[in-house]
């Protein structure tokens, strides 16, 4: 028998991780929107979210190194699946199409290690725009002084470039998620002639919401110059 | 007589292994409806013949869907238009007069050609002599009811035993993957009385062959599904990756 981790390295256990990863990453897309929605609270309540979550302190270090390791360790595995692929069937056919029917195979499923791979470098922008941004301080409503960070989205997303690329990019999420959301559970071998259909379906609505969810936030705040009535600015 | 009308062709030619290949144009204005897609090519073959070229190389055995060895990528999908269908059961009347097809040999690292359309597909066979059989004497056919087997087991062994072993399934696999026919395989004796006792052993020893041959990973595009001519589920797959980590986590306890 294989040890735990050979079989870890295998073609199966490779899709477990990658199953595995991606609900990860799927959970933390959810967190994140969520926060991303308290811009719609009152005038404070987008720095008070993320003054309440940098100052978890060691907490937020250990979820934030289980993130990396979901993101990278699914990089890394999407990645070498396209090179397999491409290593794998050398010629190519001079024409190609799918059957139909039961398949998933489409722009989206076909792609996503090249939308993947979009989404982590857009990741380390963000991260230094946002994460990482030099923002002035403020007094927040409890009295502590905490990051403005409210001020950096509603810059940011009023310069065209950073709105309609992050648009862009967000769009390219929902796309991987399409075929993500469903592969992931059937990697893990949640199978089933019934319930597949509708994890799939379910899959669908997902990327559509999480999708639409991202991409109001960066347009309105553009189309509206920052004084939109939804955003208390 | 049915009408005849014609099809313009444009067909893999390839000397040998390792050669360079390309698409050659045919006119074939002798086509009828009844003709399965085979016996066409036989008739391109015999003008071939006739004019003294070179006959298309092209396997075959049954013609009736049952041996697997049909292997044609028609316009792009494994075994043409029609869902179940394998290349020998699919008819001429599918297409129209002044249609154009483009037919190319099953493509796969895993799957060298041989000659124009005909590949070596014994890396299958490979897997199969990894595990695929029962090591002990099953008796003979009046044997079989012998051992009861619930008849829900039974016909789900089945479905999956119909897989012929064609290939399709890595044909038409964007990342030329075998888990289609290996899932299948392993679900079809995994769960018949008689080859239960060696599932973790089984599933092991063909997973580990099917990566040795150079079969790529499983990114559940399902469109083995969609080629299979048996309509093979990608339940076979997601049962495979259960069996297999449950084997590496159990050891080597029985
Ligand atoms: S020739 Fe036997 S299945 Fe087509």
């Amino acid at each position: 028998m294989p040890s735990f981790l050979t079989a870890l390295k295998s073609q199966v256990g490779r899709k477990i991780l990658t199953g595995i990863t991606g609900i990860g990453l799927i959970i933390f897309v959810i967190l994140h929107l969520a926060g991303n929605l308290t811009l719609f609270g009152d005038y404070q309540a987008f720095n008070v979210y993320t003054y309440t979550l940098e100052s978890l302190g060691w907490i937020l270090y250990i979820l934030e190194a289980g993130l990396a390791i979901c993101f990278l360790l699914h990089a890394y595995i999407g990645i070498s699946i396209w090179w397999n692929r491409r290593k794998n069937r050398p010629e190519g056919y001079e024409k190609y199409q799918t059957k139909g029917g039961p398949s998933h195979n489409t722009w989206a499923s076909r792609s996503m290690a090249l939308t993947g791979v979009v989404i982590l470098v857009f990741l380390v922008i963000h991260l230094a725009n946002f994460k990482f941004a030099d923002t002035n301080m403020i007094t927040l409503p409890n009295g502590e002084t905490g990051r403005n960070l409210k001020a950096v989205v509603m810059e940011s997303f009023q310069n065209p470039w950073y709105a309609f690329g992050y648009s862009f990019v967000l769009v390219l999420l929902g796309l991987h998620l399409k075929h993500g959301f469903w592969s992931a559970f059937t990697s893990l071998t949640m199978k089933h002639k019934k319930y597949s259909a509708i994890i799939y379906g379910i899959g669908i609505i997902f990327a559509i919401l999480i999708a639409i969810g991202f991409l109001f936030i960066p347009l309105y705040i553009y189309f509206t110059g920052g004084q939109g009535a939804l955003i208390a600015y | 007589m049915a009408e005849e009308f014609t099809i313009n062709l444009k067909i893999w030619r390839q000397a040998g292994p390792d050669q360079p290949g390309k698409l050659v144009d045919y006119t074939l204005d002798t086509v009828n409806e009844h003709m399965s897609f085979l016996e066409m090519l036989d008739v391109l073959n015999e003008k071939i013949l006739n004019e003294g070229g070179d006959p298309i190389e092209f396997d075959y055995d049954c013609r009736e869907g049952i041996c697997g060895s049909c292997d044609l990528m028609i316009d792009g999908r494994a075994h043409g238009p029609k869902a179940m269908t394998c290349s020998c059961q699919l008819h001429m009347r599918n297409y129209n007069d002044g249609d154009t097809i483009t037919v190319e040999p099953f493509r796969a690292r895993a799957f060298p050609v041989i000659k124009d359309l005909v590949v070596d597909r014994s890396a299958f066979d490979r897997i199969i002599e990894a595990g695929g059989y029962v090591s002990i004497k099953t008796g003979s056919a009046p044997d079989a009811n012998s051992i009861p087997v619930d008849k829900q087991v039974a016909d789900t062994a089945f479905d999956y035993a119909t897989c012929i072993g064609c290939g399709a399934c890595v044909a038409a696999c964007p990342n030329s993957s075998a888990s289609l026919f290996t899932g299948a395989k392993l679900a079809h004796l995994n769960r018949l009385p008689q080859g239960e006792p060696e599932r973790k052993k089984r599933t092991v020893a063909m997973v580990e062959q099917m990566e040795e041959e150079g079969f790529g990973d499983c990114s559940n595009f399902a469109e083995c599904e969609a080629v299979c001519p048996k309509g093979i589920s990608i339940s076979a797959i997601a049962e495979m990756r259960r069996n297999y980590m449950k084997a590496a986590l159990a050891g080597d306890e029985a």
